[in-house]
């Protein structure tokens, strides 16, 4: 889910040549048609084509490490100058991003699916799949409309109209981490640049006045509730 | 879906947004939704979906939201149709899968 373009995606799925296919969704529609709001984010379809289990936080089994070189390509941030502040005795970033959906377990609960299909206590009813699946209401489908809207008019080079649309999905949708990882990215790859440029979410420090968002990431992940980031379904 | 003019014909809105318009209203899966009798109008279809419709005068664009009715992402279990490029601008379909169990993992590069 990238707005630009397949070179920021190329050199990563070359490097893990996978046998399955990679499809790139420069247009956010997993989001519009499935209900993705954050990533990763995994969706099981049976052979009939059914939906078993909706849009859910899940990772490969092993340990996920950070590179050893990301950390020290990343500037000291900054906050933006409107973002929310963080709680008094609030949780950090890595408590939040590190809680909620169960990790190791993901991929047992896959193949249990793959093994005993239907049988699997993994396999939802159709019922239970759109339960689950995300909440949308009015304002999160005018958020989606000025998203495709802001991703357009950056693909087009016009910045500005293209920001003032990114503010409004992010302030009409403030669950959608997707929409928002996405605009803040693209001023990191920008700004900052290098193989890490585009983790860097927020201004860097002592640029705060020229971050045209309303928010940013560190500001707006210790302003979420531990578990919330990435939900337990499992 | 982004359209420069909110005159838009049925195909055109199915593709878009997933929801074909037949007979007895606009369908997905196995759920129709009535639109009434008279000419397809792309405005009314997605106020009846729950669709929120935005603007851009200056750009003289209009966008059109996802559905809303059940107030949840999904209105149906059935899969919708994904239609997406590889690196190489080949196009795929989620659909060219079925008879063989699928997963989508969504993922970025940020």
């Amino acid at each position: 889910m990238e707005l630009s373009g397949p070179d920021a995606s190329r050199a990563l799925i070359e490097a893990a040549s996978p046998e399955h296919p990679s499809l790139l969704d420069p247009t956010h529609r997993m989001d519009a048609l499935f209900g993705v709001v954050n990533i990763p984010n995994v969706v099981w379809v049976d052979e009939d084509g059914m939906i078993v289990r909706p849009p859910e936080p899940g990772w490969p089994e092993g340990r996920m490490e950070l590179p050893d070189d990301m950390m020290a390509a990343i500037p000291e941030l900054g906050a933006a100058p409107s973002a929310p502040a963080p709680p008094d005795g609030g949780p950090g970033q890595w408590d939040v991003l590190g809680s909620g959906q169960e990790r190791t377990g993901y991929a047992s609960a896959l193949r249990d699916w793959v093994r005993n299909g239907a049988d699997s206590v993994y396999a939802l009813s159709p019922d239970e799949v759109v339960a689950r699946s995300q909440p949308r209401s009015t304002d999160a489908s005018a958020g989606a409309a000025h998203f495709e809207l802001a991703n357009r008019l950056w693909t087009e080079g016009d910045r500005s109209a293209a920001i003032g649309h990114f503010n409004e999905c992010h302030r009409l949708q403030p669950d959608n981490w997707t929409y928002k990882r996405q605009a803040w990215s693209l001023l990191g790859r920008e700004r900052v640049g290098g193989k890490y440029g585009q983790f860097v979410q927020a201004p860097v420090k002592g640029e705060e006045a020229d971050w045209p968002f309303a928010s940013d990431f560190t500001s707006d992940v210790v302003n979420t509730e531990i578990g919330a980031y990435y939900p337990k379904t499992l | 879906m982004i359209v420069t003019t909110l005159d838009i014909g049925p195909d055109e809105f199915a593709a878009a947004t997933g929801w074909e318009i037949k007979p007895e209203g606009a369908c997905k899966g196995e759920v129709c939704v009535p639109l009434g009798s008279g000419e397809f109008a792309a405005v009314a279809a997605a106020e009846r979906l729950g669709m929120a419709i935005v603007h851009d005068a200056a750009n003289e664009r209009w966008s059109i939201g996802p559905e809303t009715i059940g107030d949840r992402a999904l209105v149906t279990a059935e899969a919708p149709e994904l239609v997406l490029d590889d690196l190489d601008g080949e196009e795929f379909r989620l659909s060219s899968l079925r008879g063989q169990k699928v997963v989508i993992v969504s993922w970025a590069p940020y």
